[in-house]
């Protein structure tokens, strides 16, 4: 039995020597391989007594049994050696930056996300969006509006005009977006309610005025919409472009050719910082003009001012950006300088919309 | 248009404060643009007495006062005034105090050694007027120590509105007065007519000699004043005067800008001794000239009314007088002239000559007809007051204008446009307060507009008035009502694929960028542009001076000015119009953008994990498609042509069109030549999409997907090399490998080009990878044999090339 013992002992002390998964190997062939110290061993049983065999039997089954559970036990803890030893090699330094996404860098222009702003508004309250070219004929962009002859803005200094054709037509860039009124009002059957953003122009150029800007107009006609929708239009939209509880508004009369009556409208702010803020103190700024469409004007278009009647507003897109996210200079929007680009501009998957809101 | 406060109490008898007329000026569509008050500017200036006043020691034309300020101690002020007198009762400025006419805050100075502790001040000084000669002189019993303000009268807030041009009444403190009367804000005063006795008639003729287009001058009313004695007028007309910023000059001239102002009625003086032979108005004649009371120079032409005489031209029509013929302190006999103008040829006049006056203001505005005799009236009424003299008969040459406007009025029509409940009792006062006829006493009445309001044209017009001065604050608000029960969508194809194409392209990493519709003629040209019908007649600069044909010049130009502020490496886009003519339908959609420097898609510049390569056709090539992509094109039925614009590189650009004839875009690096003509630098790589060339989306009767049908069966893989010429573009090998068996080929890869060694000079490998997907039963070996030849064949046959051995 010493024999056994010290078998066990030898085998015991080669497992834990071992110290990879092919040393651990050799000494299992070693042991329990074909010609391993403990199969011949099992080997001899055969030719022992019957009283020997009742003896050795077991002790052999005994040792192979154990030897064999000994190298599993060995095989698993080298394993999982190995493996750390693995990862630990495998490490690098997670702090390492990346470089930023794309999506996480582009950009979109302050004047098309507060458009898409003002159509997610507008598109809830069924309004459309209609659209004409920049270029307009002098009857669209003023005769048909109700600009006298002799009106100062068809002139040279106000207005952007191309060269007289042939006929003596001359055409010129749009001055307002106000052109697309007609197209509409002399193309589709009313009831009408439109917005109408677009890129206009006129002779002028300073910190708050360019010679190209964006306007957006308003337009409602059917029979029975008077001042008070207007006012109700108006304050609903500022609110919840502004994405504030409160707005007040005052509206002033005054004067446009297109509209009659007409009115400014001011927005109830605080002035006394670097920027507006709208919906609370204790001043007023002018922030749009409108009224009720001029009976001229829908005569012009075929619409009889004793059965349609409606309003229309115009209003500037660069300005109701500059006053909701505080851009100080109106000339800064077209020069493209990707610093001002990234500082001001929108991120690509924020998409305005009423249910999640306008902006972050 | 600017008053003061005590001038408007003169045609309104109110008891309401300033606030109160302020808040009601502009609730009436009178603006109030600004409010000052001298008072607040010269409230510390106190009247003060000269004790004495004696010879300062070093200096000849300076004095040495002891002043008596009414407190304290009397102060020691050196002075250089000449009339700085012992007795003197004047205007003193403390050491602290601001004096706007010098601009300094004055403090405790010595003037050639002599200590001096405040100062006398002048009324230039005070900016009064422009009197300078003297310190201020007052009368001996002026109280010492009150406030000069207090005792001049000077605490008069002037109020500037901002006045809208159809309201050409308002440009009169008079009309002013009326519409705040009409609100309710008091009584409206000075209303009585003056009346004459005229003794003699005018011995001076005016014709009016304008031919058929009698329009220009329908009137002019005119009056002999004779035996007057010209001199300055009476202070408190020339502190009015002051207040809003005009220059007294004499009596005579005051007395037509304090019209001007006070009634709305520009009129005009000449010295009746000056103008030689009969007044005649006429159009101007080439070469003719004018010194104008400004003392410059007009030259006048046949589009000018003037008013001359047998001299020449003696005033510019309604807009400004001769200095020549003008009245000065010399004047004894006056011609007053009260006339009327066309609005139109006044404004193209004052713009043409480049003149702005209170009288073309209001000309070109309107001036009342009906109120043309009595303003010279008024005007006489004055020039006699304050000069004496006697006043020949009226004359009128011409016709005043009998306009007679009737509208008929349902009163319902204030409810209908405003949504104002208002009583016909109360409409009726309104506009009958505001000088309006009213007649009836049904549901329609006949109204009739004054004259002074030549604006007012229809019932909108007459709702107007009814809104302003009962109160636009009046109207309650309304909600529209809701046209459909759940939001229709209301964008057009158009403006969904504009939106998604720029959501998509700046996910890809790019900016967008708004730049100007108009560009310099040479950057048009190089684009394509420069037509003579699509250059401004009066660009703002010319740099502004032609439409855009592309987006492309403006984009690589601010390309170029972010790598001057030292950002090469930028990404930009924009989606805008473009002009190919001036027609509305050459008015096109365009999505274009531009990488500089290394301005990839994974990012620029430097970084650990690898530095970007510069920019290539290929980065132009993706952001393409994925705009095209975005807006609904299936970017894989595109054909690539290589006929892009000239201005990108002939060798390294492309069109993606749907047919030969349907461009959708372009791509490629831009051409060396183009950097140069616009003066920039690359590297640069560009695109650009057009828009509504992609086919609208068909109508499909459901929104379904169709079923989804798993293959039961493995794909099976299998790899190609062919040699071909190198002239022949990728995409005809791949469409010919994938037109071989469009049953069983289900996916065509280009996964290798090379070309070197082991292949022929002149030819390249091109190596796809083709995917089986059989569907009935699994391919035997012969079955795979079969489509490769096929493949083999297809491609032999397209591209003339052969499997690599």
């Amino acid at each position: 039995m010493s024999d056994l013992q010290t078998l066990e002992a030898e085998i015991s002390a080669a497992i834990d020597a071992a110290t990879t998964e092919a040393a651990l190997e050799d000494v299992r062939v070693a042991a329990l391989g074909k010609k391993g110290s403990v199969s011949e061993k099992m080997k001899t049983l055969g030719k022992m007594s019957p009283e020997e065999r009742k003896e050795m039997g077991p002790a052999l089954n005994g040792l192979k049994t154990r030897v064999g559970d000994a190298i599993a036990a060995r095989k698993e803890v080298l394993k999982k050696e190995a493996l750390e030893a693995r990862l630990a090699s495998e490490t690098i330094d997670v702090t390492q930056p990346l470089r930023v996404a794309p999506a996480e860098s582009g950009r979109i222009h302050p004047v098309s996300q507060v458009t898409e702003e003002l159509t997610a508004i507008f598109s809830d309250m069924g309004f459309s969006v209609a659209e004409g070219p920049d270029i307009e004929t002098d009857e669209l962009n003023f005769t048909a509006l109700n600009f006298p002859e002799g009106h100062p803005a068809r002139e040279m200094h106000d207005t952007f005009f191309f060269n007289p054709k042939e006929d003596g037509e001359r055409l010129l860039l749009r001055t307002h977006t106000s052109p697309v009124q007609i197209r509409t009002m002399r193309n589709q059957e009313p009831p009408l309610r439109i917005i109408i953003p677009g890129r206009t122009y006129r002779c002028d150029s300073d910190q708050t005025h360019t010679p190209m800007f964006h306007q957006m107009e308003g337009l409602v006609i059917d029979k029975t919409t008077h001042i008070g929708h207007l006012k109700g239009t108006l304050e609903e939209f500022l609110k919840a472009f502004f994405e504030v509880e409160n707005v007040e508004l005052r509206f002033r009369p005054s004067f446009f050719p297109f509209t009659e009556p007409s009115m400014e409208v001011d927005v109830k702010c605080d002035r006394s910082g670097a920027e507006v803020k709208i919906g609370e103190g204790e001043d007023w700024m002018e922030i749009l003009g409108c009224g009720m469409v001029h009976p001229n004007v829908l005569r012009n278009c075929g619409l009889d001012p004793d059965v349609y009647q409606g309003f229309a507003w115009g209003m500037g897109i660069d300005r109701l950006a500059m006053l909701k996210y505080g851009m100080a200079d109106l000339r800064a929007f077209f020069d493209a300088d990707v610093r001002w680009l990234k500082h001001y501009g929108f991120r690509p998957l924020d998409m305005p919309s009423l249910m999640a809101g306008l902006s972050r | 248009m600017k008053f003061t406060l005590s001038w408007l109490k003169d045609h309104l008898e109110t008891d309401a404060s300033l606030e109160e007329i302020l808040e009601r000026l502009t609730m009436i569509g009178l603006e109030v643009e600004e409010v000052t008050n001298p008072a607040d500017r010269l409230g510390s200036f106190r009247i003060a007495h000269v004790l004495e006043a004696v010879q300062h020691p070093n200096a000849d034309r300076l004095r040495v006062l002891k002043v008596d300020t009414g407190e304290g101690e009397p102060v020691q002020v050196v002075c250089g005034a000449p009339n700085a007198r012992t007795g003197l009762k004047g205007v003193f400025a403390k050491p602290g105090d601001y004096v706007p006419g010098l601009d300094v805050t004055l403090s405790v100075g010595k003037i050639r050694d002599v200590e001096s502790f405040g100062m006398m001040a002048s009324e230039r000084e005070l900016e009064l007027s422009d009197e300078h000669d003297g310190i201020i002189d007052l009368p001996e019993d002026a109280p010492v120590g009150v406030p000069y303000v207090q005792y001049a009268g000077l605490d008069d807030p002037v109020i500037e509105i901002g006045l809208t041009p159809n309201r050409p009444d308002c440009a009169g403190v008079h009309g002013i007065a009326r519409d705040l009367a009409a609100s309710g804000l008091g009584t409206l005063k000075n209303t009585e007519k003056t009346q004459f006795n005229a003794n003699f008639d005018a011995n001076v003729n005016v014709r009016i000699e304008l031919g058929e287009t009698t329009e220009d001058c329908p009137a002019f009313g005119y009056r002999v004043v004779r035996g007057v004695k010209n001199g300055p007028s009476p202070k408190w007309l020339q502190k009015r005067l002051v207040a809003i910023g005009l220059r007294p000059i004499n009596a005579l001239v005051d007395i037509t800008n304090y019209i001007t102002f006070d009634q709305g009625r520009p009129l005009h003086v000449f010295d009746a001794d000056k103008v030689s032979g009969d007044l005649v108005v006429r159009y101007g004649k080439q070469g003719e000239e004018l010194v104008g009371l400004d003392g410059k120079t007009y030259q006048v032409d046949e589009s000018v009314v003037v008013i001359a005489d047998d001299n020449g031209v003696e005033s510019l029509g309604g807009i400004m007088g001769g200095e020549v013929s003008g009245c000065d302190e010399n004047t004894t006999n006056v011609i007053i002239e009260s006339a009327l103008w066309n609005p139109l040829t006044i404004a193209r006049t004052g713009r043409k000559l480049g003149i702005s006056t209170d009288a073309r203001y209001r000309f070109e505005r309107g001036v009342d007809p009906t109120y043309t005799m009595e303003g010279l009236d008024l005007a006489t009424k004055l020039a006699v007051e304050f000069c004496g003299g006697e006043p020949s008969a009226p004359k009128l040459t011409g016709e005043i204008p009998q306009e007679e406007r009737m509208i008929d009025f349902p009163y319902s029509e204030v409810k209908r446009l405003s949504g104002l409940e208002v009583s016909h009792a109360e409409i009726k006062a309104v506009l009958t307060m505001l000088g309006f006829w009213v007649s009836g006493t049904g549901d329609v009445v006949k109204v009739s507009p004054p004259s002074w309001r030549p604006d007012v044209h229809g019932k909108a017009d007459l709702v107007e008035e009814v809104m302003r001065i009962v109160g636009i604050d009046k109207v309650p608000s309304a909600t529209l009502p809701r046209m459909e029960p759940v939001s229709q969508k209301v964008l057009t194809t158009s403006q969904i694929r504009r939106s998604n194409a720029r959501r998509a392209l700046a996910a890809r990493g790019l900016d967008e960028a708004v730049t100007w519709s108009f560009i310099p003629a040479a950057h048009a040209e190089v684009f394509g542009g420069g037509q003579p019908e699509l250059k401004l007649a009066n660009p703002i600069s010319a740099d502004m001076s032609d439409m855009r044909p592309s987006l492309l010049p403006g984009l690589l130009a601010a390309a170029q000015r972010n790598a001057d502020r030292g950002f090469p490496d930028v990404a930009l886009f924009e989606v805008g119009q473009v002009f190919l003519g001036d027609s509305e339908k050459d008015q096109k959609v365009m999505v274009s953008g531009v990488r500089r420097g290394t301005a990839v898609l994974d990012g620029a510049g430097r970084h650990w994990s690898g530095n970007s390569e510069a920019v290539h056709v290929f980065d132009a090539k993706a952001d393409a498609e994925a705009a095209l992509s975005a807006i609904g094109v299936a970017t894989d039925k595109l054909m690539v042509f290589t006929d892009a614009p000239s201005y990108y590189h002939p060798g390294r650009s492309g069109a993606l069109k749907m047919g030969p004839k349907n461009t959708l875009a372009y791509f490629g690096e831009i051409h060396p030549q183009t950097l140069e003509d616009l003066d920039i630098e690359g590297p640069l790589v560009a695109f650009e999409i057009f828009v509504d060339a992609a086919p609208e989306p068909k109508k499909k009767p459901t929104k379904s997907k169709g079923a989804f049908v798993a293959p039961d069966l493995m794909p099976v893989r299998r790899d190609y090399a062919f040699v071909v010429d190198k002239g022949v573009p990728v995409e005809k090998l791949l469409r010919a490998a994938r037109g071989a068996d469009k049953a069983l080929i289900v996916d065509v890869t280009l996964f290798d080009i090379y070309e070197g060694q082991g292949v022929p000079e002149g030819q390249r490998s091109l190596a796809i990878d083709v995917m089986l997907q059989p569907t009935k039963k699994t391919l035997t070996d012969e079955d795979i044999e079969a489509v490769s030849a096929k493949i083999v064949q297809a491609v032999a046959k397209s591209t003339g090339g052969a499997l690599r051995s």
